[in-house]
């Protein structure tokens, strides 16, 4: 691109042969871009360079320079470097022009075998209790850089085990490393400082600031960042090891974020969400609420079976029996009598279909109920609904979500609405009480768990929960992204698309849509922003279907809050370089500490 | 290919068989005459009497779970028998054990330990996997039951077949 600004760019010597990397790059990252790995603990890309952990130690030499001050030539036309007589970190070094690394020689590998080694001494070998065995970073080196056996035969340091440095978070002091990725990332991505070293040499150990607790709400990322298992997830621990763990890759459903996350199970029960790496939505974090929002797909008021109404109970019935009274009911109404309540959790292609189901009925009389919260400016929205957008594509509503609500939940007190479908939402949620609801000739609900609305439901269908089904969704920030299945619905409940297929086929009469695929398909003839795209296609890390410009107007925080997290992220790479000063000159982060504890809390 | 195999050229004496049937009439009276007698014995008579004492060493029966001198049960919920069983016939859920207990060092224990006894190969792959040294295949063989519920041991089962493993594993010591 033309206008784009120039980058300058550096010849750096990797292992012998000469690559080109852009100012600024790290060269633990030329490194990793060349497929060069150079192991490291206290190194993390988003956060900033202590460099405390001494494992990325390598040689690094200059151009030799001759008399005239130009780099000498050998006889390839290529420079002759001079090689520094000791080790270097590489996690906090720029690439420069000319200058040449080693990763491999004998002097970084003595060295790394060194550093595994000291971190080693005083980790205890709790390895078959530890939950981080599997994913543990000293695990891998301690078999790739390390000695099978140790020279330490004096005792162990005690430190302070499973302490609960937060409400979700327990930390074992004795398998801390003393990387600070964790503290790092409370001060420069959380915004919330609280943890810090404290005691000197073999004693240090990793603590919560007095009277205060790793309780914001990004507090299991330092989980995920932790290289070892000293912090560990209290909703995690001795729960399930992580290599029985199926990873599946889905979208989190607990805000309008969408984070992108990887879903651990082992035979239908999901034991974690971790967040996936996507710079264009959540970077490498999500927050704690999204991360253990999962619970209630397990809940004992799970919804197992279809049921019918029957002289004025409730009866279990067959799928083929449940959907044909469904669609029984809708047909003995005229369109003006009835209302549908969509979700804004609903996926793209349930929406779709809903839609569907409204124009055959001719019903106009369909919203979906709002679900705002107070956003955060790192990742959590206002906007609770994961899928606002996607209601405002597909149903092509023009007004604020949940602005019809109120007339429908009139129109059912006052007689003039006789079927009511509820989907996937409380129908309590509409300020209807159960009276007026039982009132009702129709009441059909499709939801995932019991509750007092269903009780009065003409027909109750069962669906599913996010981790149990595949679709779409479009975030606040109009990114189009993917959810995958990664359990089996429990009991006989059903994919929420195949209910309201079955359900559209039994009003319509078609036959025409066999695959949730089919589907999307349709929807992609109807919607312009999805035209080109298949569920495939999405991939993994989603596509920009919506312009800024396309966003609604009606509820800007959504982006407002992304769009600022983005610029946190932006401002932490200049923050870097002045933390990275602090680090480096102890005094002056005592300093800051002490300014952080006088100042107010934010 | 074909190939033609050649009858054996036989003499005239195998030709007439009898008397290789009074031969072969021969050895079995022998054996009806000792029997008689009590010189040889055929059968051994299970269960009334077993081979137990002619097990070898490296004989693999049923695995079970060992205590240690001090009482506590070695293993400690690592899974990794689980993990290695072939057949997946063994099935755990761990739990913490609460601070303050006299093992509460040690964190984390079976809460339940199954070994399906019907899946179980008996190949001593969680005998060689585990590195609490937690679990053992022990010479019981006689592994028997009405129902398959039966047949699953259970932590209680399994530690009765285990039994007291003496030495110690020095890493959960106050003092490692």
């Amino acid at each position: 691109m033309p206008n784009e600004p120039a980058v300058q760019m550096f010849n750096v010597q990797i292992d012998g042969v000469w690559h080109r990397f852009p100012k600024g790059t790290r060269v633990i990252e030329a490194c990793e871009q060349v497929g060069v790995f150079v192991p490291r603990y206290c190194y993390h890309k988003m956060l900033s360079s202590p460099g405390n952990c001494r494992m990325c130690l390598i040689e690094m030499g200059f151009p030799r320079l001759g008399p005239d001050r130009k780099p000498e030539l050998g006889t390839d036309g290529k420079p002759i470097i001079n090689w520094m007589p000791r080790p270097q970190i590489c996690c906090a070094q720029d690439v420069a022009e000319g200058i040449a690394v080693r990763t491999d020689s004998p002097l970084v590998k003595e060295c790394q075998r060194g550093v595994m080694e000291f971190l080693l001494i005083n980790h205890p070998l709790d390895c078959p209790i530890c939950d981080q065995a599997g994913e543990c970073r000293l695990q891998e080196f301690s078999v790739d850089y390390g000695t099978s056996q140790s020279r330490f035969l004096e005792n162990k340091v005690k430190k302070p085990k499973a302490v609960q440095v937060g409400p979700r978070v327990t930390l074992d002091d004795e398998r801390c490393i003393l990387c600070s990725r964790c503290i790092r990332f409370c001060q420069e991505i959380a915004h919330d400082d609280v943890l810090g070293f404290v005691d000197r040499g073999s004693h240090t150990v990793l603590t919560a600031h007095p009277g205060k607790s790793l309780d914001n709400n990004y507090s299991l990322n330092t989980v995920d960042i932790c290289p070892v298992g000293a912090l560990t997830s209290t909703d995690f621990r001795f729960k399930m090891r992580v290599w029985f763990l199926k990873e599946t890759k889905s979208i989190c459903t607990s805000c309008a974020t969408g984070c992108n996350t990887v879903i651990g199970t082992r035979e239908d029960v999901i034991y974690r969400q971790t967040p996936r790496e996507n710079d264009d939505v959540n970077s490498c974090w999500m927050c704690d609420y999204g991360r253990l929002n999962y619970k209630y797909l397990e809940a004992e008021d799970r919804l197992l079976e279809p049921r019918i109404r029957s002289d004025g109970k409730l009866v279990p019935a067959d799928w083929p029996t449940a959907i044909g009274q469904a669609a029984l009911h809708l047909k003995q109404f005229a369109a003006s009598e009835i209302a549908i309540v969509a979700s804004g959790r609903m996926t793209n292609e349930e929406l779709w279909l809903t839609a569907q189901l409204a124009s055959s009925l001719g019903v106009k009389c369909i919203d979906i109920v709002p679900r705002r919260g107070r956003g955060d400016k790192i990742l959590l929205s206002k906007d609770r609904n994961p899928n606002t957008n996607g209601v405002r594509l597909i149903l092509g509503s023009r007004s604020a979500p949940g602005a019809k609500l109120m007339a429908i939940a009139d129109a059912v007190r006052s007689g003039e609405i006789k079927a009511l479908v509820i989907l996937k939402e409380n129908a309590m949620h509409l300020g209807l009480s159960v009276e007026e609801l039982a009132r009702l000739p129709a009441l059909i609900v499709m939801n995932i768990l019991r509750n007092a609305a269903t009780e009065k439901a003409s027909v109750v269908l069962p669906a599913c929960g996010f981790a149990e089904k595949r679709g779409s969704m479009v975030n606040g920030k109009g990114r189009l992204q993917r959810l995958n299945r990664a359990t089996r619905p429990p009991g006989n409940a059903r994919d929420d698309w195949e209910i309201l297929r079955d359900l559209l086929q039994g009003i319509d009469g078609g036959d025409s849509l066999h695959s949730i695929e089919d589907v999307f398909r349709r929807i992609r003839e109807t919607v312009p922003q999805f035209a080109g795209l298949s569920l495939s296609k999405i991939g993994d890390l989603g596509v920009h279907i919506l312009k800024i410009e396309e966003l609604p107007a009606t509820h800007p925080s959504d982006e407002e809050a992304i769009e600022q997290a983005i610029a946190v992220q932006a401002a932490r790479r200049s923050v870097r370089s002045d933390l990275d000063r602090a680090y480096a000159n102890p005094a002056e982060s005592i300093t800051r500490q002490a300014e952080a504890q006088t100042a107010p809390r934010r | 290919m074909a190939i033609t195999v050649p009858r054996p050229r036989l003499t005239w004496r195998e030709r007439w068989y009898l008397p290789t049937i009074a031969a072969g009439l021969a050895i079995t009276f022998k054996h009806f005459k000792n029997t008689l007698l009590g010189r040889t014995k055929v059968t051994m008579e299970y269960p009334e009497q077993k081979w137990d004492a002619h097990l070898p060493d490296y004989y693999r029966g049923a695995p079970a779970l060992v205590s240690d001198a001090g009482g506590r049960v070695r293993c400690v919920a690592c899974q990794l028998c689980e993990f290695i069983c072939p057949p997946r016939a063994i099935k755990i859920i761990p739990g913490e054990i609460p601070p303050g207990d006299r093992f509460a060092k040690v964190e984390k224990f079976p809460q339940e330990f199954d070994i399906d006894m019907i899946r179980c190969i008996y190949c001593g792959m969680c005998e060689e996997v585990c590195p609490e040294q937690a679990i053992f295949l022990r010479k019981d063989y006689a592994i028997t039951g009405f129902t398959r519920a039966d047949m699953v041991h259970h932590k209680e089962k399994l530690l009765e077949i285990g039994g007291v493993m003496h030495g110690v594993v020095l890493k959960w010591n106050e003092k490692k």
